[in-house]
């Protein structure tokens, strides 16, 4: 029956988060089933005081073979870092 | 505990009392087990662990029933004396909860109703001056809401599906309807309980749950099966060939090594 269902990404918001998290994929006949079985299977010890899920087919992803185009001219601008600056010893809150 | 109960006054109160206690523990329990046989067998992954997650809701409603059961009854019993060495007799569970898994779709019936009734047990008993029952009552009517959002969801899934889920859950609703009765019908002990103040009136419950009902019936386009005379008894320890086969099972490693633990 499972395998008739479209797959749901999971995000779980935990109770001293901010923010939902991905913690998995479920199986599900709609939205409100996907809920249910996020429910069922990924709260179970209290990790979630909210969730959130999405059609994975909804999801749009980056290309793992342009990796090296999307995320390598990062590498060498260390100046992006905020630790790459020294702070002045006269700046007392920053 | 009938012998008190004939007798009147304060006696037939408190036994009355437990046997009141014991119906809504032993309900939960057997209902619990039943659900547990699903584990391995669930349509889906996530259902299998849906049904799980109902099971040991139930569970833990007849564990702090039948250890406050136990204190009623000052016969040294805890939950685990109650649930593992008592015989059919003993057990005053609804005689609805012991009906068979089936299929799917049979097991999504049998818990709609007795989610739905649970609803307004549960309900009722929050406003009790029993204070410990109120308290029970309270943290099982969270989990109830739940457990009805599940079976109702899927009784709406399944009878608003295809041609043969539709004729399955139809046909699973006509075989369980006559076991409803039972549901609402008072007797001594329900009486007593009611004129004490402790437990809410039957009849008005009913009307609740009758509500709920057809409305639920007519999202899933499903047919209220017509009212049945049926000679109810669970409630009153009298039981079909299932419980017996059930509680075989639930007690066996009990029975077999008396005190075992894990």
């Amino acid at each position: 029956m499972s395998e008739d269902w479209p797959l749901y990404e999971v995000f779980i918001r935990s109770r001293a988060g901010l923010e939902h998290k991905h913690v998995g994929s479920v199986h599900a006949a709609d939205a409100r089933m996907a809920i249910e079985h996020a429910r069922d299977v990924y709260t179970r010890r209290q990790e979630g005081v909210s969730i959130w899920v999405v059609r994975s087919a909804d999801i749009s992803a980056s290309d793992p073979e342009e990796a090296e185009a999307l995320f390598e001219p990062a590498r060498d601008k260390v100046y992006r870092h905020p630790t790459f600056y020294v702070i002045p010893e006269e700046v007392k809150n920053l | 505990m009938s012998t008190a109960l004939a007798a009147g006054g304060e006696g037939a109160l408190q036994a009355a009392h437990l046997r009141y206690v014991l119906r809504l523990a032993d309900t939960a329990l057997v209902l619990g087990q039943q659900l547990s046989a699903w584990i391995g067998h669930a349509p889906a992954l996530e259902e299998d662990l849906g049904l799980a997650n109902l099971a040991l809701d139930l569970i833990g409603q007849a564990r702090l029933l039948l250890g406050y059961a136990g204190e009623l009854e000052g016969r040294g019993r805890d939950e685990d004396a109650l649930a593992f060495l008592r015989d059919a007799p003993e057990f005053m569970n609804l005689t609805l909860a012991e009906q068979p898994n089936g299929d799917f779709g049979h097991t999504i019936v049998r818990q709609w109703l007795i989610d739905s009734w649970q609803l307004e047990i549960y309900q009722g008993l929050t406003a009790s001056p029993d204070e410990r029952l109120a308290a029970i009552a309270a943290k099982a009517l969270k989990e109830t809401r739940y457990h009805h959002r599940f079976s109702s969801g899927w009784l709406v899934r399944l009878g608003d599906g295809t041609s043969e889920s539709h004729a399955r859950v139809q046909g699973a609703l006509d075989e369980l309807w006559r076991f409803t009765t039972e549901l609402f019908a008072a007797d001594e002990v329900d009486e007593r309980m009611h004129a004490a103040g402790i437990a809410p009136a039957l009849p008005e419950l009913a009307r609740s749950w009758s509500a709920r009902v057809d409305e639920d019936l007519a999202t899933a386009t499903l047919r209220r099966p017509a009212a049945q005379p049926y000679p109810w008894h669970g409630k009153r320890g009298v039981h079909g060939e299932h419980l017996g086969h059930l509680l075989g099972e639930m007690q066996h490693l009990q029975r077999t090594y008396p005190g075992a633990q894990w």
